[in-house]
């Protein structure tokens, strides 16, 4: 029997991955080797010129990469917590139970971008309805989107808002797919809640739970539409993340090669770098 | 015999002096946008344009989101097509966008757009992308009555590369019911010692807007502030900050460049006018409604427009906005030109000149263009020469929304607007202010080069992060200056010369 048919078979898959993988990564590799930009618009050879620019005269890029790590951290361990109380909440025999996984689920299956339009409208400081609410209280109005550092904290509401539901599906799916033996061992042992938590449900729902935080981040990483409606990076550059800076230099300054030069160094950073919370979450969560 | 020689002299008579009525009504009853003047004939009026026949043919255009530009591109798309037969796809594209959305397919040889709106000061990039208007248009009536100033503009080495359909510039607004209210003249006399005036310098218009910042001074039960200003990032804020840097930086002893020395190509955006100016910006952020510091154009339309500011600048959309029948401060407004200021740098001396000086900014405005490799280029001229046509412009001046703009010399006759109930002081301010404009000897022209989006994003980026604490002013346009200096070497010092000349000429009135 000749097994060099089977090589035939995998023909479309291996050119479906070309395709839509590998193609792209080899053009942006060439493009960020490239000056492409509005007044050059060519496929020229520069040489590593935009590395070079990018490591030593952009500090830019690197602000705004380590301001991502600190809202995408902050927001996927916010959601995790969240996500994970809910779920705990609805895996339980309670009233209403498929009301309430419905109802968490909605921020979730909202447009985001519509849905962050209707958070700035909640969050404009002198015509929105929660600077109005605390107003009526006594409070003096909050900057919500004009401080530098409360204007953090709006996005990371917003983004936890949205995707905490994300978290509480999978976190639920998870729970619902555990052994019930453990629990019952548990029980009969006279284990409190807290202990069996401690010791059974978040053991048990380790590898899940690593999943659904790596899942996240890369996704959290990659936050874009919430900072471009809500505050456009602002005020100043003070909630600009690393793909809003590559959506910048890109598609409004048109730098083509010097963005493809920006992305290419994310990906290889976000690869480093979700590889190694990997293990460390591995190392932590799962004991042998 | 003599009586019915009479009467038939008499129904021609009727008939001549009535045919324009009935005329425009016939036009104006399928067309109620243009019911006020009904169709003024012209070589792309209502009727000219119903004797194309372009069936079976589909144009396609990429322009701005509604309603800014966005709603009378399509309005008038529609109306072209039922006149024409065309079939007319209007794509609408978000501001930051549409840059890139033409420059893409440019690049790659493509036309997936017959028309492609953007902003005046793309006209360097895209001039190689688009075709140069026809004669026949050039030479038309209706473009015969466009100002110098936005021929100049729409065009390139003396070629038209933009179809004339809006003109810009930015000019004050303030609420003329309190700046010329006795009471709060004399309540200003008295707590601060200075008159209260339409603002002179920038330093006025600074107290006056901190002095009416905070309180409800119309007494509408809300909080009213200072001055409604453009200064979020990336939202044309680099716009707002060259209105409030030209007073300072734009020294008529010293021709050869406002943005760079056309000489040495010597970035000038961290001397001290650029620096002071942004001092005043950076002050201004105490005397803006709460979240002034993110107000984008909407925003800002939005904020003057509806009541809650004493001032702002910018493009007329904000005025116009204001004067619609259904605001809240409907001829409650007025029109000055910017603000001043009481000494000038001068770069050859290195030191400031006292005394007053003044200049207008003619700010990039909506600009729109034919693609070159379109292949239906005839009826893409028509459709903008209808678009622009006298009766189209007349209607679409008047509503804020559309901001479409004054561009021609009939705009600037006070009557234009009396007609759709301005109050004649009032219109006779805004077309003085506009007028007063176009004659200054001192003006400054929007930057024109190649790479003016990394010039610009590089100044807003900067501008930005003084405003929000994060860098000193010097410091800020130090950065500036600093990234002007890279892109200024990426690109090549003589590219940026040759085209930066063009506007430099403009500006020292050489063109």
């Amino acid at each position: 029997m000749n097994f060099k048919h089977k090589y035939v078979f995998l023909f479309p898959g291996l050119f479906v991955l070309i395709g839509i993988l590998i193609f792209p990564i080899i053009f942006t590799i060439r493009l960020s080797l490239s000056g492409w930009n509005s007044y050059t618009p060519e496929m020229n050879f520069i040489g590593i010129t935009n590395y070079i620019r990018l490591f030593t005269d952009d500090p830019r890029f690197w602000e705004s990469f380590f301001r991502l790590s600190f809202l995408s951290v902050t927001t996927v361990v916010l959601q995790y917590i969240i996500g994970f109380a809910l779920a705990l909440i609805v895996w339980r025999e309670i009233k209403f139970k498929r009301f309430f996984r419905v109802i968490f689920l909605i921020p979730m299956m909202t447009t985001p971008v519509i849905m962050t339009v209707i958070w700035r409208t909640f969050f404009h400081e002198s015509l929105g309805p929660v600077n109005d609410l605390l107003g009526n209280l006594g409070v003096e109005p909050i900057l919500w989107l004009s401080d530098p550092v409360i204007a953090k904290f709006t996005v990371i509401i917003v983004e936890v808002w949205q995707w905490t539901p994300f978290m509480f599906l999978l976190l639920l799916a998870g729970l619902l797919s555990l052994p019930k033996e453990p629990f019952l061992a548990a029980a009969i042992d006279g284990a409190s809640s807290i202990r069996k938590f401690v010791y059974v449900t978040f053991p048990l729902m380790a590898p899940i739970s690593i999943g659904a935080i790596i899942i996240r981040l890369i996704e959290a990483s990659k936050i874009m539409d919430t900072v471009f409606v809500l505050t456009s990076g602002g005020p100043g550059t003070a909630t600009e993340t690393s793909s809003f800076y590559i959506y910048i230099k890109g598609l409004r300054e048109f730098q083509m090669g010097y963005a493809a030069t920006l992305s290419f160094t994310y990906l290889v950073i976000m690869i480093i770098s979700l590889t190694i919370i990997a293990k460390v979450l591995t190392k932590l969560m799962i004991k042998e | 015999m003599k009586t019915i020689k009479t009467y038939v002299v008499a129904l021609i008579s009727a008939l001549l002096v009535l045919s324009p009525v009935a005329y425009a009504d016939k036009w104006s009853d399928q067309f109620p946008h243009i019911k006020a003047t009904g169709d003024i004939p012209g070589d792309c009026s209502y009727d000219a344009m119903s004797k194309k026949n372009y069936k079976g043919k589909t144009l396609k255009i990429n322009t701005h989101a509604v309603p800014v530009m966005g709603e009378p591109t399509a309005l008038h798309a529609e109306q072209f097509a039922k006149l024409t037969g065309a079939k007319v796809d209007v794509t609408h594209t978000p501001a930051g966008d549409l840059y890139a959305k033409a420059m893409v397919p440019f690049q790659a040889g493509q036309a997936p757009y017959d028309i492609v709106f953007g902003f005046s000061n793309f006209i360097n990039d895209w001039k190689r992308y688009l075709e140069p208007v026809p004669k026949k248009y050039v030479e038309m009536k209706q473009m015969q009555d466009v100002t110098p100033s936005h021929i100049g503009i729409a065009s390139w080495d003396g070629v038209m590369y933009q179809f004339p359909v809006d003109g810009d510039r930015h000019y004050l607004k303030y609420r003329k019911d309190v700046i010329d209210n006795p009471e709060y003249q004399k309540k200003y006399k008295a707590d601060t010692g200075k008159e209260l005036r339409v603002p002179q310098t920038w330093k006025e218009y600074g107290e006056m807007a901190a002095y009416f910042n905070g309180w409800d001074w119309d007494g509408d039960g809300e909080k009213e502030y200072g001055s409604a200003e453009v200064m979020k990032k990336d939202d044309l804020m680099y716009a707002a900050f060259y209105s409030r840097s030209a007073a300072y930086s734009k020294n008529p002893k010293t021709p050869g460049g406002f943005f760079f020395d056309l000489k040495t190509m010597k970035p000038l955006i961290n001397n001290p006018g650029f620096v002071e100016a942004l001092t005043d910006w950076v002050a201004a952020t105490k005397y803006v409604p709460p979240g002034g510091i993110n107000f984008g154009l909407g925003d800002e339309i939005g904020s003057f427009g509806g009541g809650q500011t004493l001032f702002s600048f910018s493009w007329d959309d904000a005025f116009v906005a204001a004067m619609q029948p259904d605001s809240p401060i409907n001829n409650k407004v007025g029109a000055a030109q910017l603000p001043g200021a009481m000494k000038v740098w001068n770069r050859s001396t290195n030191s400031w000149d006292e005394g007053f000086n003044q200049a207008p900014f003619f700010v990039w405005g909506w600009a729109v263009g034919v693609a070159k490799k379109s292949k239906e280029k005839e009826m893409a001229f028509d459709y903008l020469c209808f678009f622009a046509n006298e009766a189209n412009h007349q209607a679409d001046i008047g509503i804020g929304r559309f901001g479409v703009n004054p561009f021609r010399n009939d705009d600037f006759k006070a009557d234009v607007w009396t007609q759709i109930g301005w109050d004649k002081d009032i219109a006779q301010s805004y077309v003085d202010t506009l007028a007063q404009m176009e004659d200054s000897k001192n003006r400054v022209f929007p930057l024109r080069v190649p790479g003016t989006f990394e010039f610009n994003a590089a100044l807003a980026t900067a501008a930005a992060k003084a405003l929000a604490g994060q860098l000193s002013p010097q410091a800020a346009l130090d950065e500036a200056a600093k990234q002007w200096e890279d892109i200024l070497n990426r690109v090549g010092k003589d590219n940026v010369r040759a085209a930066y000349s063009v506007g430099v000429a403009m500006e020292d009135n050489k063109l």
